[in-house]
């Protein structure tokens, strides 16, 4: 039994827009499995008292003063954008595959 | 559209089902910078100019946690009454949509920085109505999309979209009620109280501008119908971005008229985001909703946990101001004011403007008279909310301490705000630009008098033989002669005085 099916690969590959063909289902399910079979040994280690960890380093509370900073001019933000009308960042239409 | 809905006579809806609610609304917190870089938040600037490599998601940029904006989420939920975690983290919100240049919000999942409290809402007729808050949680707000070629705008038919990053990361707390349940035919009432009690007590924390109209507060309500006297939930839809009370009320009534007429009719409501639609009242499907697990949530990886300090928590706590509805019974009774009158200040928006007239000096009647009269009526003429208008509290109390002083009559007042209003400075730079100032030379009023006098014989005349009320047409020529700078009062006083001698 892998760790993850056929049809939660074509899943996570939707939510991710990856266009994915029927072997490579076969192919990621198998490698997927293998990579969640060794991280779960993780588990085998940690024992009930402790929590999940997130975050390697021991800080919190890591604050910025609400002073604003000098950040980009309108021609080097769009600088690097695909397609650009009025100022704006122009994207393909956004819905139209799913409705 | 909305033609083709089908909608059930909401009384009828009321003796078949039950009304469950849920109310979302988003905040945006009036810090100076951004929710996770130093980029300014200002309104309605060019588009893109408030950007920089982290709230444009550029390779290799790195959020930092602006203190303000967790200072103010701390206040916020204490004041709708709920716990704040001792420790929290950011979580990442994973979807395609080119609002968020990451391709992911950052927002709080299972970890809100304020859980579990309530706001106590006080409806129309003075009745209490509690409603739970299940929490309160910071993220950040999108980038503002322009539709294009669609035909009204919006998204569906549109060939492509434009986007303007200003917006985007701009703090934002996202206040999330518990069901409510039990509101009954109340429920769009209750629906507009409670966003409207909301906004004024974030008002009063002053942690953000809450202009609906500006987007600065927003409401998603869900609503769903239940068979009545059942327990289990119905489907809900979430009707998005109502924006105003009005709208807050007319989609939740909406709603309810357009499920009971699916469910009655044997249907079955699709869970689902739709769309409130300001000029019928009537909301349209949006997109199907993701479900949770659709978004990936998990910790966001470049920011430490958030472990706000007990001490911190109490010395914010001691920062919250007066709750708003005890302020206005306060004031209702220190301003000696019928409920009726309490309520016309309200709905004009004047109370806390009257306040603050009152706090620079002048007295709560004539800082009252003047908003709710003269300046109520120039802010209608110009389509404006009182509180637009370009005046402030203290300069209103400067021209009532100059009506006051006798410096001006009330007439010259009105043009000295006139003056003010129409971006000619400070009420003292009005009068003296205008040369407003009362003509107190008693000699001058009283050449003008005789001058008058002289002109109508007739008129003196008839005052000479007993008819006072005739002294008005010479008072109205002194006035005119004067330009209106004259104190009326005084003014009739020595035109009797010249007839008499």
């Amino acid at each position: 039994m892998p760790a993850i099916s056929r049809d939660e690969v074509a899943h996570l590959a939707r939510l991710a827009r990856l266009a994915v063909t029927e072997e490579e289902l076969d192919t990621f399910a198998s490698q997927l499995g293998v990579i969640l079979e060794s991280v779960a040994k993780v588990g085998e280690v940690a024992a009930g008292d402790i929590p999940p960890t997130s975050h390697a380093v021991p800080l919190t509370n890591v604050f910025r003063a609400d002073e604003v900073r000098p950040g980009l001019t309108q021609r080097e933000a769009l600088a690097a954008a695909p397609a650009v009308e009025e100022n704006r960042f122009r994207v393909p239409r956004i819905l139209g595959e799913e409705q | 559209m909305s033609a083709l809905v089908d909608l059930m006579d909401y009384d009828d809806v009321l003796a078949t089902y039950d009304p469950v609610l849920g109310l979302e609304v988003h905040v945006e917190l009036s810090t100076n910078t951004k929710m996770f870089c130093g980029c300014p938040t200002d309104f309605g600037g060019e588009p893109n100019t408030q950007v920089c490599p982290t709230c444009l998601g550029l390779p290799g940029a790195l959020p930092v946690v602006n203190g303000k904006a967790v200072e103010s989420a701390i206040r916020i939920g204490l004041a709708l009454n709920c716990q704040i975690a001792e420790w929290c983290r950011f979580a990442r919100k994973n979807y395609f949509y080119p609002d968020q240049p990451k391709n992911f919000q950052t927002s709080q999942y299972d970890e809100p920085i304020a859980f579990d409290g309530y706001l106590d809402v006080v409806l129309e007729d003075g009745e209490t109505f509690r409603v739970d808050i299940e929490r309160a949680h910071m993220e950040e707000d999108t980038g503002k999309s322009l539709h294009v070629g669609g035909a009204t705008g919006r998204i569906h038919g549109a060939a492509h979209s434009l986007l303007d990053y200003n917006r985007a990361g701009v703090p934002l707390i996202e206040i999330v009620t518990k069901p409510i349940v039990g509101a009954g035919e109340r429920a769009p009432e209750v629906a507009r109280a409670y966003v409207s009690a909301l906004r004024d007590l974030l008002r009063a924390l002053d942690v953000s501008d809450v202009r609906m109209d500006q987007g600065s507060l927003r409401c998603d309500a869900n609503v769903s119908l239940m068979p009545k006297g059942g327990d289990t939930f119905g489907t809900r839809t979430e009707t998005k971005n109502v924006n105003s009370l009005r709208s807050v009320e007319r989609a939740v009534r909406f709603e309810m008229s357009r499920q009971g007429a699916v469910l009655s009719g044997g249907g079955s409501i699709v869970q689902e985001t739709r769309h409130f639609d300001e000029s019928s009242g009537s909301t349209s499907a949006g997109r199907r909703k993701e479900t949770s697990e659709d978004y990936r949530y998990f910790p966001e990886p470049d920011l430490v946990p958030v472990a706000p300090s007990r001490e911190w928590v109490e010395e914010l706590r001691g920062t919250l101001p007066e709750l708003p509805w005890e302020r206005r019974r306060r004031i209702q009774q220190e301003w000696d004011l019928s409920d009726a009158e309490m309520r016309d200040l309200l709905n004009a928006g004047a109370v806390d403007l009257i306040a603050a007239t009152v706090e620079a000096g002048a007295s709560s009647a004539e800082a009252r008279s003047w908003w709710v009269s003269y300046l109520l009526q120039q802010a209608n003429l110009r389509g404006e909310e009182l509180a637009a208008l370009p005046i402030t509290p203290v300069q209103v109390a400067r021209v009532i301490e100059l009506v006051t002083t006798g410096t001006l009559t009330n007439k010259l007042a009105r043009q000295a705000v006139d003056g003010v209003l129409a971006g000619e400075g400070e009420p003292d730079e009005v009068v003296a630009a205008r040369g407003l100032k009362v003509v107190s030379d008693e000699s001058a009023l009283r050449t003008a008098v005789e001058a008058a006098l002289a002109a109508n014989p007739d008129v003196a005349e008839k005052i000479r033989g007993g008819k006072v009320q005739a002294a008005g047409a010479i008072v109205g020529a002194v006035m005119k002669a004067t330009k209106g700078q004259a104190d009326a009062k005084r003014v009739r006083e020595l035109v009797i005085e010249a007839v008499s001698a």
